[in-house]
């Protein structure tokens, strides 16, 4: 699939949901992380339909503009799926097509603890030139992407990731981590890496009247992410590490958008990534589906 | 030829519980299941004027989908103007807003800060001072 025909799909499927979907009130409640996952999952039957973006810079060769859509869905309160379509552009190169992801989030407690596990497998079908950094593992450095993209596309990536999010909230504050455990299929070794982060709303109490700019609707929050080798060389040695302070806007109507300027900590690190996101939930969508197949009134 | 293999289960697997029937009588069984001293909390928010006017607002960015416009249940979620909850302390029903009933469809709140979550608490209290006026 070519890159022009990925934003041919998102942009009508974007707009659709909303004309489709947009007289249905719900806002939602996200957090600001890019990279981190806490531990909530998509509420059950709806969808969210996401897009995100990050613009790096590169040294020693030309910058990029990697992006990918999200459709996640609530399957039940304890089970999450995402399907993940991705793409870049390396300018004054070309835009590829990078692959496809296949995520599923599973809480296996049924009620909030003093730390609250979720177990996440992942898996990918990409190719060598995916750029997104949805996380980042091993030893993924910055010149990993100066292979021109004709070259790097055609290598083909199989891989499955585990990870062990523990997530916590406490006094209108969330403190997430992220282990990360990756294996490319094809016969290399696990790869290791993490993510951290701490978020909290502007303001905890909510405005007795609706408003879009209520300091309510603003979650603020830092993460941090890096690699941490693999099964032979674990530790710091030849891994990249960022830092981003990112914020969430909760708009009404299920509408959230999310900007966090990133930093590379070390030298192997992209000196800096400028991530967004935009994404609409679409309340009942499962009841929707479900009275396609069965003919139940809504 | 793998790879169309686990599409086909995730599909198949998505579907089925997309079409799986919705649950049928509730039977409010979880409030009895709430621990004795999470019953007895207070609201803080019990006093604020303006607490039931904003728990509103969060109630149909949130709620309203599942538990209907007014709290009246729907095939999803049960009523919460039901006997059951409006009897039932505002403790235990903070309770259940934090932690759900995760096996059957409610998720947890705790994303919401506490403060909201009691001021959700003070309007579904008050559902059921509406439904005795009338």
């Amino acid at each position: 699939m070519k890159i022009r025909e990925l934003q041919k799909f998102f942009w009508p499927t974007l707009i659709a949901a909303f004309f489709c979907f947009g007289a249905k009130t719900s806002r939602a409640q996200e957090n600001p992380y890019i990279v981190a996952y806490d531990h909530y999952l998509e509420e059950p039957g709806n969808l969210e339909v996401e897009y995100f973006s990050t613009i790096g810079t590169q040294r020693g060769g030309p910058n990029y503009h990697a992006y990918w859509i999200e459709f996640e869905y609530g399957v039940t309160a304890w089970w999450t799926t995402e399907l993940y379509l991705s793409g870049q552009s390396t300018f004054g190169e070309s835009s590829v097509f990078t692959g496809v992801r296949w995520e599923n989030r599973i809480r296996p407690f049924k009620r909030e603890h003093f730390i609250n596990p979720v177990l996440y497998m992942e898996f990918e079908n990409i190719n060598g030139a995916d750029k997104i950094m949805k996380e980042v593992e091993g030893h993924d450095v910055e010149s990993d992407f100066l292979r021109p993209n004709n070259e790097s596309k055609k290598e083909h990536k199989h891989e499955m990731e585990l990870k062990l999010i523990l997530s916590r909230n406490y006094k209108g504050w969330n403190f997430t981590q992220n282990t990360i455990a990756a294996k490319n299929l094809t016969n290399e070794p696990w790869e290791f890496g993490y993510a951290m982060g701490a978020s909290r709303p502007l303001a905890l109490k909510a405005s007795a009247h609706r408003c879009a700019f209520c300091r309510q609707n603003f979650v603020a929050g830092v993460e941090m992410y890096g690699g941490l080798g693999n099964r032979y060389s674990f530790g710091l040695k030849d891994t990249s590490h960022y830092l981003g302070a990112g914020i969430a806007w909760n708009l009404p109507k299920g509408w959230t958008v999310r900007v966090e300027p990133t930093f590379g900590l070390n030298g192997d690190s992209h000196q800096f990534l400028m991530r967004w996101g935009l994404s609409y939930e679409i309340p009942g969508f499962g009841r929707m589906v479900s009275a396609l197949f069965t003919g139940r009134q809504q | 030829m793998k790879l169309r293999v686990y599409a086909g289960v995730g599909m198949a697997l998505l579907l089925a519980a997309a079409v799986w029937p919705a649950a049928g009588k509730w039977d409010y069984s979880e409030i009895q299941n709430v621990p004795e001293k999470q019953k007895v909390k207070a609201n803080p928010m019990e006093k604020d004027p303006e607490a039931a006017m904003a728990g509103k607002i969060l109630f149909e960015d949130h709620c309203e989908e599942c538990h209907g416009v007014k709290g009246e249940g729907k095939k999803k979620a049960p009523s919460l103007q039901a006997k059951e909850v409006q009897e039932a302390t505002p403790g235990a029903i903070f309770w259940i807003l934090t932690n759900g009933v995760v096996r059957k469809k409610m998720p947890v709140w705790s994303k919401l800060p506490e403060q909201q979550r009691w001021q959700l608490v003070s309007y579904i209290k008050s559902l059921g001072l509406s439904e005795a006026k009338k």
